[in-house]
């Protein structure tokens, strides 16, 4: 891993993988402890972003030394400071949060840690605010009336790199939740269960910029449907999807619970798959904060990090399920029933034609950022025009997933967290390995690119 | 005979009232379906899903009920995002309150200007003409770029939908006032202050007031509209939060309060109306 070979070393080339270890992890047991490792990574961003290019780099170390250019480096930019930004971390700048969110099953974790204690421990007074959709969300935390937010995990990506709103530098610490998501189809539809006979469909995704709109793409893609030709797709709040799948707007959605099991309650629709059929392992929703939040209170990051991945861990736990829904189902949350939101997290569930089905893994909670995830995330971004032109994937990935603090945090609470964040996965039957990402995008037929 | 016309139009309304409910009883009585799935798939959804059904719209007794229980509870707080009816109501009155204010104190002077000078009205008038017919919506997004909160962003979407009415009326009363009472004013020499304060603020108050009481319904359909957008608190984010629980009694209990406050706001405005109206 580059971010951790030392950037004082003339030899060292910065931006590629790092021969020595098989793992971040391994790199970090080398180095003999996690504290060398995060000053590691201080010191490495430092430099490049000093020197983008290595070459002029090696240059300038050579010329005067590594140590001669550490103390330079330092003289201009409070190094030690940096280092010790997210290491000391213990004291709590801002106790007093505004914490945004969506009333759906994904933000589980951001959620829970108020009812049941998990800010309060950490020393955070959290008021978690219910918000009417993702465009106000990602508008009131730019805005800083919230100091982070429940966001679609493409989001994040999405606001740094200036697509569908202004580019400011923004971070995604956590990710919330693994599947949990559906495609649920009007019941009048249940014969039609082959996606061949889609053509000319009305679905709703929650954002333009979400998992559900790459997954329902990706998906029909698959089975030889153009997502922009031959069915449209349309975004609309969550909470405004069962509303006008029963007014028949729509003929089906890919939507984050609770909303599938609601339109199951209701008898308006039917659950068609679920999104971990597709993906399994999928992030969905994320955990975001400004880039500026993240370096300006670095203790009350800490502190609410930690919060949220102590609760990811309490949730990720099957045994814990009920109790959580009963805490989040009430009216000044989630506003459902408790038995829809419990067979979401349980998996015990109604799939609308009148079978029980039971599967465990509908809604998974393992906080880790990878990369990968990332990666195919602006894959899918370039794949259907919303992004143009050339992109440093990895890059990308690195500054706005932060992989480390998360694994740091995961440990702490007992998780294991994994050795590297560039996993590979498979989606619907296809790997993807994500140093490849153009050669994944080339390899499909339907796409927008030019 | 009089007697009978004075009782004759709440007796008619009454009849009416009861005839809608009565309709709206007999739409929306359950149909008593036989359950078609196995009783651990029926716990696990809603009674209507249980019947092979779509849930069907509440009938008033449980619009009723859900009233009852609002009312009788309207002040309770758990939590940030679920307090009681009566607190909603009073965060939207308080919030039009603010932007209708400061609409009457910058649209009555601007609308005052523009009756006196001929040669303002026609210069200004293209722009109002433009901003007038601007729905309150279009605006939100514009605001909260702008003004980064969301609930300065609302009182400024009540502000700016509640001023064209004012000024409009303003500006038509003051240029409406009877070129006698002006030509007396200036026979007895009085100056130009005492002339706007004495003649023509009287002779034009019964047209602003109207355009007042135009304002404050707009104002309050703005509000509801808004802060179902925006959420946080408000009756409009009320609406909101029962529907993304598509608890329709609810919404019919939300919808029944936001018209019986829209009434009284507008009967203040007309009882104030009343105290400026003169006989000619």
């Amino acid at each position: 891993m580059s971010a951790f070979k030392d950037p004082f070393d003339p030899d060292a080339r910065l931006g590629c993988a790092c021969g020595h270890h098989a793992s971040a992890a391994e790199h970090a047991q080398a180095l003999g402890n996690a504290e060398a490792l995060g000053s590691r990574v201080v010191e490495t961003a430092v430099m490049r972003a000093l020197f983008p290019h290595d070459a002029t780099r090696r240059r300038f170390i050579r010329a005067v030394g590594g140590s001669t250019a550490l103390a330079a480096v330092s003289s201009l930019f409070p190094l030690a400071a940096a280092k010790e930004a997210f290491a000391q971390g213990t004291k709590v700048e801002k106790p007093n949060l505004k914490v945004g969110f969506i009333p759906i099953t994904c933000a589980t974790p951001i959620i829970m840690s108020q009812p049941m204690g998990f800010y309060g421990r950490q020393g955070l007074n959290v008021e978690v605010v219910k918000t009417a959709g993702w465009a106000v969300i990602r508008d009131k935390t730019i805005n800083k009336e919230y100091d982070a937010a429940h966001m679609l995990s493409p989001m994040p990506l999405a606001i740094t790199l200036g697509v569908g709103a202004k580019p400011l530098p923004y971070t995604m610490p956590a990710v919330e939740n693994i599947n949990g998501q559906a495609i649920t189809l009007a019941i009048k539809h249940k014969d039609k269960r082959d996606p061949k006979q889609w053509k000319g469909f009305k679905f709703a995704v929650p954002f333009d910029y979400s998992m559900h709109n790459y997954l329902l793409r990706y998906f029909v893609a698959e089975h030889g449907l153009d997502p922009d030709r031959d069915i449209q797709i349309r975004s609309v709040p969550p909470p405004e999807m069962v509303a006008n799948l029963r007014a028949d707007n729509i003929d089906g959605f890919l939507a984050p619970d609770p909303v599938n099991q609601r339109a199951v309650y209701d008898g308006v629709g039917f659950i068609h798959i679920l999104t971990k059929d597709i993906w399994e392992g999928h992030p969905c929703c994320a955990f975001a904060a400004s880039r500026e939040f993240v370096t300006q209170y670095p203790g009350t990051y800490r502190a609410l990090l930690k919060s949220i991945i102590d609760a990811t861990a309490f949730a990720a736990k099957p045994e814990n399920r009920k109790q959580i829904a009963e805490a989040i189902a009430p009216a000044n949350y989630l506003n459902q029933p408790v038995t829809v939101v419990e067979q979401v997290l349980t998996g015990t569930f109604a799939d609308g034609l009148g079978n029980i089905r039971k599967e465990p893994n509908r809604i998974g909670f393992d906080p880790f950022p990878y990369h990968s995830f990332a990666v195919w995330i602006l894959t899918q971004m370039k794949r259907w025009g919303q992004l143009k032109g050339n992109v440093d994937y990895a890059k990308v990935a690195r500054e706005v997933f932060l992989a480390t603090d998360a694994a740091k945090l995961m440990k702490e609470a007992g998780m294991k967290a994994p050795g590297a964040p560039n996993k590979s996965f498979t989606v619907m039957g296809k790997v993807f390995d994500p140093t490849k990402p153009e050669a994944y995008l080339a390899s499909f037929p339907i796409k927008r690119t030019a | 005979m009089k007697s009978l016309n004075a009782w004759g139009a709440p007796l008619l309304s009454i009849v009416i009232l009861l005839a809608f409910l009565g309709i709206w009883h007999a739409a929306t009585l359950p149909e008593t379906g036989r359950q078609v799935v196995t009783d651990e798939y029926a716990a696990l959804v809603g009674n209507a899903a249980a019947t092979g059904q779509k849930s069907a719209l509440p009938g008033p007794a449980d619009v009723g009920r859900t009233l009852w229980g609002h009312l009788n509870d309207p002040f309770y707080d758990k939590g940030p995002n679920d307090k009681g009816i009566g607190i909603q109501l009073g965060y939207s009155i308080a919030r039009v309150a603010l932007g209708y204010f400061l609409a009457a104190l910058v649209a009555i002077p601007i609308g005052f200007l523009i009756g006196m000078s001929p040669l303002v009205y026609r210069a200004l008038d293209p722009f109002i003409q433009v901003l007038k017919p601007i729905s309150p919506l279009a605006w939100m997004p514009l605001a909260l770029f702008t003004l980064k909160d969301s609930s300065v962003s609302a009182i400024f979407v009540i502000f700016i939908c509640s001023m064209w009415p004012m000024l409009i009326n303003t500006a038509f009363g003051v240029a409406a006032v009877r070129k006698e009472w002006l030509n007396v004013a200036r026979t007895l020499e009085v100056g130009p202050f005492r002339r706007a304060f004495r003649v023509i603020l009287p002779a034009a108050a019964p047209t602003i007031m109207t355009g007042m009481r135009i304002s404050i319904g707009i104002a309050w359909l703005v509000i509801v509209a808004a802060e179902m957008l925006v959420g946080g608190t408000g009756i409009g984010y009320f609406v909101w939060n029962e529907w993304n629980n598509l608890s329709i009694a609810n919404i019919i209990a939300g919808i029944l309060a936001i018209g019986l406050v829209g009434m009284m706001l507008d009967l203040t405005l007309a009882k104030a109306t009343k105290l400026v109206t003169f006989p000619e």
